[in-house]
């Protein structure tokens, strides 16, 4: 669902519409969060609180005020604020017990022992390239999770990161710079996939 | 060199990134919609009479109830509330623990409740009743007088009937101004005697009172009268106990009206 199809909505009944927001956008913040956490559970509580404090927000907005809102960008600036203090705190509190729903139980999600090879591969293709992102430092990762990750424009982006869209480009470029060098190491040192962790690489190329 | 590797391009590394892009887990709807209060969550609870379905959500506890299987309660619930039910394995641990000290007699429990859509009334009635102690009842009538609406004895019988959160909002304790014990809405009036008697109360002994016409139990010592199911009013051993048919008559009699059940203004609205 576009944008403005959300806000005309949004601005019309906040607490009718509120689901189909969460519906059209849980993947995209869900994403943002783990890509910059690196933990699921810890993805999912970040993208609630997101999603919680973007309820509240609007609630608190009259119609004009929703109408001219950058959604986007701003529930990127949200989970992304909410990801990076979580990460902060990360280190000194546990998590927060959250509700066990039932249904939840009866489908567990992952996958099965039977995974073909293909996808197998593909899986661990994946878990690499998110470990390459999780090691380059937060100013780089965040600008490169919004842009490629979630694809949002870099007008978007500075917004949502409060940065001139050319320090944000600039970012993205270094970022993509250090992706490949960090690739570069990786098949230098070991050319068998399944070798050292990819962040190992990544931190030799920063120094 | 086994691998001579080219050097991807920007578009190449954007495409992999963009497969960094992943489905939410299913629970995240539910719980974000719950954390707002836009959907319920539910399980159940031990109680006098069993089971009893308890739902909740961010704002705090919406509704106790009964009802014979969980897809059962679903369907009750979301036609009551318009909003979804969804089944959760356990009461957050800090709720779970408030309410069992609430049903374990704790008057300074706070449990948060959600009464969206409640009129001011209702709440003032449900809020007097938590001041009931456990083992006690007062008449519909002591409500009405306590938060200032003598003549509502009625209508506080209709708030307490649509009390959403029975046991946690004691509205067992309250009964006919009377004396007997009346209707309740959580699976009727059996139901009602049943957790009374959990509660240390004897139904059958309030109701022969009631039956006798006698409304208050004052002591000779103190000369103090009080309602019969008041803490002090039952300490008073049998020798002592002077019955009274209305206040009237206590104060004729030259007792006066307990402090602590104040059972003054319910025979004038009763």
């Amino acid at each position: 669902m576009d944008e403005a199809t959300l806000l005309a909505a949004l601005s019309d009944d906040l607490d009718l519409a509120f689901e189909g927001l969460v519906r059209a956008r849980q993947d995209r913040l869900y994403s943002i969060a783990l890509r910059i956490l690196g933990d699921p559970t810890e993805a999912e509580d970040a993208a609630q609180d997101a999603f919680i404090r973007a309820y509240r927000a609007l609630g608190g907005w009259d119609a004009e005020r929703i109408a001219a809102l950058r959604l986007d960008a701003w529930l990127a600036t949200i989970v992304v604020n909410v990801a990076r203090t979580r990460a902060r705190r990360r280190a000194t509190t546990g998590g927060r017990a959250s509700l066990t729903f039932l249904d939840e139980l009866d489908h567990p999600s992952g996958t099965s022992a039977e995974t073909p090879h293909g996808r197998l591969d593909r899986r661990q293709a994946i878990e690499a390239w998110a470990n390459r992102l999780l090691a380059l430092p937060e100013r780089y990762r965040a600008p490169i999770v919004l842009r490629h990750v979630d694809g949002l424009g870099y007008d978007e982006i500075a917004i949502a990161l409060e940065r001139p869209e050319g320090t944000v480009k600039a970012q993205v470029h270094r970022g993509l710079a250090l992706l490949r060098a960090a690739l570069d190491a990786e098949s230098r040192s070991d050319p068998s996939p399944s070798g050292t962790h990819p962040a190992a690489h990544l931190q030799e190329v920063l120094r | 060199m086994t691998h001579p590797l080219i050097a991807p391009s920007d578009d190449e590394l954007a495409a992999e990134l963009g497969e960094l892009r992943t489905d939410a887990p299913s629970s995240l709807l539910p719980r974000t919609l719950v954390a707002v209060g836009l959907a319920d969550a539910y399980t159940t609870m031990p109680s006098p009479i069993g089971p009893l379905y308890v739902a909740f959500n961010g704002l705090g506890v919406v509704a106790v109830e009964t009802a014979p299987d969980g897809r059962a309660f679903e369907r009750s619930h979301v036609a009551r509330f318009g909003r979804p039910a969804y089944a959760v394995a356990a009461l957050p641990e800090k709720l779970e623990r408030a309410i069992a000290r609430r049903l374990d007699g704790g008057r300074r429990v706070s449990i948060e409740l959600d009464l969206r859509g409640r009129t001011g009334f209702e709440r003032d009635v449900w809020t007097k009743a938590l001041e009931i102690p456990r083992g006690e009842v007062r008449p519909y009538g002591w409500i009405a007088a306590e938060i200032g609406r003598p003549k509502a004895v009625r209508a506080v019988g209709t708030a307490l009937g649509h009390n959403p959160v029975p046991l946690i909002v004691p509205c067992h304790r309250v009964v006919r101004s009377d004396g007997m014990i009346g209707q309740y809405s959580l699976g009727g009036p059996a139901n009602k005697r049943t957790i009374l008697e959990a509660e240390g109360l004897d139904p059958d002994e309030l109701e022969t009172l009631a039956r006798a016409g006698i409304r208050y139990i004052g002591s000779d010592t103190t000369r103090i009268y009080c309602l019969p199911s008041c803490h002090a009013a039952r300490r008073i051993t049998g020798a002592h106990r002077v019955p009274f048919h209305s206040a009237t008559d206590g104060e004729r009699a030259g007792y006066r009206a307990c402090r602590r059940c104040r059972p003054t203004g319910v025979s004038a609205a009763a």
